[in-house]
């Protein structure tokens, strides 16, 4: 197998594997975080929208591990310079 | 969709003319439809301002979205600077209008490019030493690194670049993948389901706006902020 096979085997198996395995743990923890504001909000009604703004706000930090993972994610399928190179190279 | 293909990752690499080294790219171009979208707006809209009880519809708007902010940004700073409005208000706005504008075909966000995005980090970034300083003092606003000790200051400056970083690379991330996905949806399933995911990236738009500015609003007063606390503990002690 060839470097060229090699290199685009490998992008595409990790591009999937990151995106699939990146988005867990921020499911995990924002299922979590609404369950816990959930819960607040039940508590004390009065206090709904500074909750709620807090709550938009920390799912949204939580929510930036999985944009990070996806931007590696696209990077490896799209703008993968790795595979330009050996594309380049792969005259010879 | 038509001048980006599903193989571009950003508007950067949509070339429109280019001469010698100045390239204008269809980021360029959209962020000044954006801007002129925005200023000629809301020229056209405060031409004729009143304050009786019936004002116009746009007028409207504007009153409710300028007065929106203010209650945000006077809640998270505690005091009434109009500066902060200015500054977080003017990033809020221009996130919301090129994120909302996807409304219309064949519009490319600008801030689906890393280039926009980070350069409004690096303006967030910027923007938290002078208002530190201009609130604390030059030196009050150093002494805040080395806080609880002196060995915090790499943790306190690694922390500052990379809540920057985040801050770009969080507003790209969404404007980009919902761009990407209903691009991708129209070449599989163009019945239905790419109306689904417009809509989600419309709603991600506004929140990821919202956030951007809230954030911004944050780092900007947990630098400036805690002189005045500092001040009511110092005159509570001293009644003591």
């Amino acid at each position: 197998m060839d470097s060229v096979t090699l290199i685009g085997m490998g992008s595409a198996i990790s591009a999937g594997l990151t995106i699939g395995i990146g988005a867990i743990g921020p499911a995990i923890g924002e299922g979590r975080a609404v369950a816990q504001g959930l819960a607040s909000i039940a508590q004390q009604p009065d206090e709904t929208s500074t909750i709620t703004r807090t709550l938009f706000v920390g799912l949204a930090m939580i929510e930036s591990t999985a944009i990070y993972a996806f931007v590696v994610s696209m990077i490896l399928l799209f703008a993968n310079p790795f595979w330009n190179w050996a594309v380049e190279n792969a005259g010879g | 969709m038509d001048w980006m293909s599903l193989q571009d990752i950003s508007p950067d690499q949509v070339v429109f003319w280019q001469w010698g080294w100045v390239k204008i790219n269809a980021t360029i171009v959209f962020t000044w439809i954006v801007m002129a979208f925005m200023v000629i707006g809301s020229w056209i809209i405060t031409r004729r301002l009143t304050s009786e009880t019936r004002i116009s519809r746009w007028q409207n708007l504007l009153e409710i979205l300028v007065k929106g902010m203010w209650k945000e940004i006077t809640e998270i700073s505690e005091q009434e600077s109009h500066s902060h409005l200015y500054f977080v208000g003017t990033l809020f706005l221009f996130i919301l209008v090129s994120n909302l504008l996807l409304l219309v075909p064949g519009y490319i966000a600008p801030t689906a490019s890393l280039s926009t995005t980070a350069a409004l980090a690096l303006c967030v970034f910027i923007s938290v030493p002078v208002y530190g300083i201009m609130s604390r003092g030059f030196w009050g606003y150093l002494k805040q690194y080395v806080q609880p000790t002196v060995f915090m200051l790499p943790f306190n400056v690694m922390g500052e670049l990379s809540r920057t970083l985040a801050l770009a690379v969080r507003l790209f991330g969404n404007i980009m993948s919902g761009m990407k996905i209903a691009a991708i949806l129209l070449a599989l399933v163009p019945l239905i389901f790419p109306v689904v995911m417009h809509a989600l990236g419309l709603l991600t738009g506004v929140i990821q706006a919202y956030i951007f500015a809230v954030l911004a609003m944050v780092y900007i007063s947990s630098a400036s902020r805690a002189r005045e606390e500092r001040e009511r503990e110092t005159g509570e002690s001293k009644r003591i």
